[in-house]
């Protein structure tokens, strides 16, 4: 599904140049749920963005669904987000000045499905997420949690083949963490991948794989079975706290 | 394409940003209402001071005589000059004179009728000062060439002495004694762009003959063919030389011979109008610039606040082509309607003006001096405004739209 091979990416920091990923080689099967953990600066989101064809890379191939990702036009690569991903952001991201049903319906309008159909899509998704009674409410009369379920509700209304979640716990408090999450998972039963940039480990103890960076290198990968040693190591480290 | 949606969120942006939208559009419809107002206030003037002068045929000229200032062959100066009847055959035959009058004015004439009588000027003449004046006849007619052949006892009296000496009585076909002599009236006239219509018109040679004029006459008054300036003032040159040979002065000596030439006059005035009309277009421009520039800047501001909401909007799919149609279709949408209330204000004003000044005026209009007539703007140039306007627009629009789109998601999301 996902095939990264040498990504090389570094910022030019006026005359300076920051080296942010020295070499990423990561394979990411269709289903998979992935963390992305590292220290601030590890380069974990700069990784997210180049999975999202937010941003180039510099060095190296990604694979996308069989496809490489490289020099694409604006245009394509506009086209192939609104296929092919879905994103959660930390701070929801949604347009202020529309209401959850709105929100949710804006991919749709810019794959040209009529504004009656991608509404009562937008409803339908909704309603998935419990939010039904929401819909005419603007973001700001939301909770942090209800925005999420927003702001996924939006990710999923274009049946993406990846959801790309950014630290999508990072603003909300433990339970609406764990509610989120749980969503997330269900997102991921149905087949679809989900690949979380996670700080919080309790978060990442969540997924099948955790892939952990470490100044721009894949510093160790923690597959399923390990997982449960991940835990009991996690765990171990918060008891002297 | 007209699509609903991309002006919903046109008009939500709009909506979330009065103050704004307000300012900016603001400055577009201050620009082209001073426009139409300059232009409107320039087409006034000028039409007023045109008119002004069509009160007299555009091409008129009037030659008088004086006394010579310069010494000429042999002879001191303080030397009178006088037109006579000759005189008046050579300025007929010269090449570049279209029509000629002589005139020779008796001051304080008396004039009764009945009990009435008072005493006012005569002028004398030939049928053709009509064509130099363009008098109105309100009654009868004017001077012709058989009143001057048969030396008629005829007048055309102004409208003043009609009602000084006649009041309601219809004076057309009456007998008017001028200086005891009795005289037919055969019209009332006025003349337009004067208040005053005390002067009557009697043929030249009647008077001549009768009030023992001999054959002089005190002035010429005469239409030219000249089209420039250049060909009038050669006319000049021509009447001028001729005359100084024939009556003996010196060439340059301006007052032996003085000379009004209307089209001179009238071309030149154009000329500085013609100057004004490109000044206050200027103007028109630089204030629509300014109005222009106001709504790039405030484009660009627009974007740079808008610069998380395009990098949502870009990370869940849209191209760059809808992100510049956006911000576009916005930018176009407040120049359109507000260069258009700018329009229907300027316009309405000058042609509420206009509406007051011709209620007011009234009759009136066509009397006296005008210096403000029709004030108003060609529809055209009206319309080409508002379309250069818009153009405007979406060349102001399209460099802050073109850097929106140029926003890379990533950079706008980080912007937290």
């Amino acid at each position: 599904m996902i095939k990264l091979n040498n990504i090389h990416k570094s910022y030019e920091m006026g005359s300076s140049k920051l080296h942010v990923l020295k070499g990423i080689d990561l394979e990411i099967e269709q289903g998979e749920f992935v963390s992305i953990m590292g220290s601030s600066g590890s380069g974990k989101s700069t990784l997210l963005n180049i999975l999202g064809m937010l941003d180039n890379y510099d060095e190296g191939s990604y694979h996308l669904a069989g496809k490489l990702i490289a020099n694409m036009s604006e245009k394509k690569a506009a086209r192939l987000r609104n296929e092919m991903v879905g994103f959660v952001f930390q701070s929801f991201n949604l347009i202020s000045f529309k209401n959850a049903m709105e929100n949710v319906a804006l991919p749709l309008y810019y794959q040209g499905v009529s504004r009656k159909k991608r509404n009562v899509m937008a409803m339908e998704y909704l309603d998935k997420l419990g939010l039904k009674p929401w819909a005419e409410h603007m973001p700001n009369e939301m909770s942090g949690g209800q925005k999420q379920r927003v702001a996924i509700a939006r990710a999923l209304i274009s049946k993406p083949k990846i959801i790309l979640a950014d630290e999508p716990t990072g603003a909300l408090d433990t339970t609406t963490s764990y509610e989120v999450m749980e969503i997330l998972k269900e997102i991921n039963e149905i087949g679809i991948t989900v690949i979380i940039v996670t700080h919080e480990h309790d978060i990442a103890a969540m997924t099948q794989k955790i892939v952990r960076l470490k100044d721009g290198r894949i510093h160790e990968v923690i597959r399923n079975g390990e997982l449960s040693e991940f835990r009991y190591k996690y765990s171990k480290e918060l008891q002297p706290a | 394409m007209f699509d609903i949606d991309k002006w919903q969120e046109i008009f939500a942006t709009i909506k979330k940003n009065k103050m704004r939208t307000f300012l900016t559009g603001f400055s577009v419809a201050w620009g082209i209402f001073m426009l139409m107002i300059l232009l409107g206030s320039g087409n006034g003037l000028s039409n007023g001071v045109a008119s002004n002068f069509m009160n007299d045929a555009v091409n008129a000229m009037w030659i008088w005589t004086g006394e010579t200032t310069i010494p000429h062959q042999g002879l001191k100066t303080g030397r009178p000059v006088q037109f006579h009847n000759d005189d008046y055959d050579l300025i007929k035959s010269l090449s570049g004179v279209e029509t000629a009058s002589g005139r020779y004015y008796m001051g304080n004439t008396r004039y009764s009728y009945g009990k009435e009588s008072g005493e006012y000027t005569t002028v004398t003449c030939h049928p053709e000062l009509n064509t130099v004046e363009n008098m109105e006849l309100l009654e009868g007619r004017f001077i012709n060439s058989v009143d001057i052949v048969e030396t008629r006892k005829v007048v055309v009296i102004g409208k003043d002495i009609k009602e000084a000496l006649f009041k309601d009585i219809p004076a057309l076909g009456e007998y008017v004694n001028i200086n005891k002599v009795p005289f037919k009236v055969v019209g009332v006239c006025i003349e337009p762009g004067s208040t005053r219509n005390r002067n009557a018109y009697m043929p030249v040679s009647t008077a001549q003959k009768i009030f023992s004029g001999g054959n002089r006459l005190h002035n010429f008054a005469v239409t030219i063919n000249g089209q420039t300036l250049e060909e009038s003032q050669q006319i000049e040159e021509r009447i001028r030389s001729t005359f100084a040979r024939k009556l003996r002065f010196d060439e340059k000596d301006e007052s032996a011979l003085g000379m009004y030439n209307k089209l001179e006059n009238y071309i030149q005035t154009m000329r500085i109008f013609q100057a004004i009309k490109i000044f206050i277009w200027i103007i028109g421009i630089g204030t629509l610039i300014a109005g222009i520039v106001g709504v790039s800047n405030i484009m660009l501001i627009v974007v740079k606040e808008r610069t998380k909401e395009i990098g949502i909007r870009k990370a869940i799919g849209a191209s760059p082509a809808s992100v510049i149609g956006l911000i576009l279709l916005e930018s176009i949408l407040i120049t359109t309607i507000a260069g258009y209330i700018g329009l229907v204000l300027g316009t309405g004003l000058m042609e509420g003006i206009n509406y007051m000044m011709v209620q007011s005026a009234g009759e009136a209009a066509q009397q006296g001096e005008t210096v403000f007539l029709n004030p108003t703007v060609d529809f055209n140039v009206a319309v080409a405004a508002t379309l250069l306007l818009i153009v405007a627009g979406a060349i102001a629009g399209y460099i802050p739209a073109k850097r929106a789109a140029s926003i890379k998601p990533i950079v706008a999301l980080r912007d937290e």
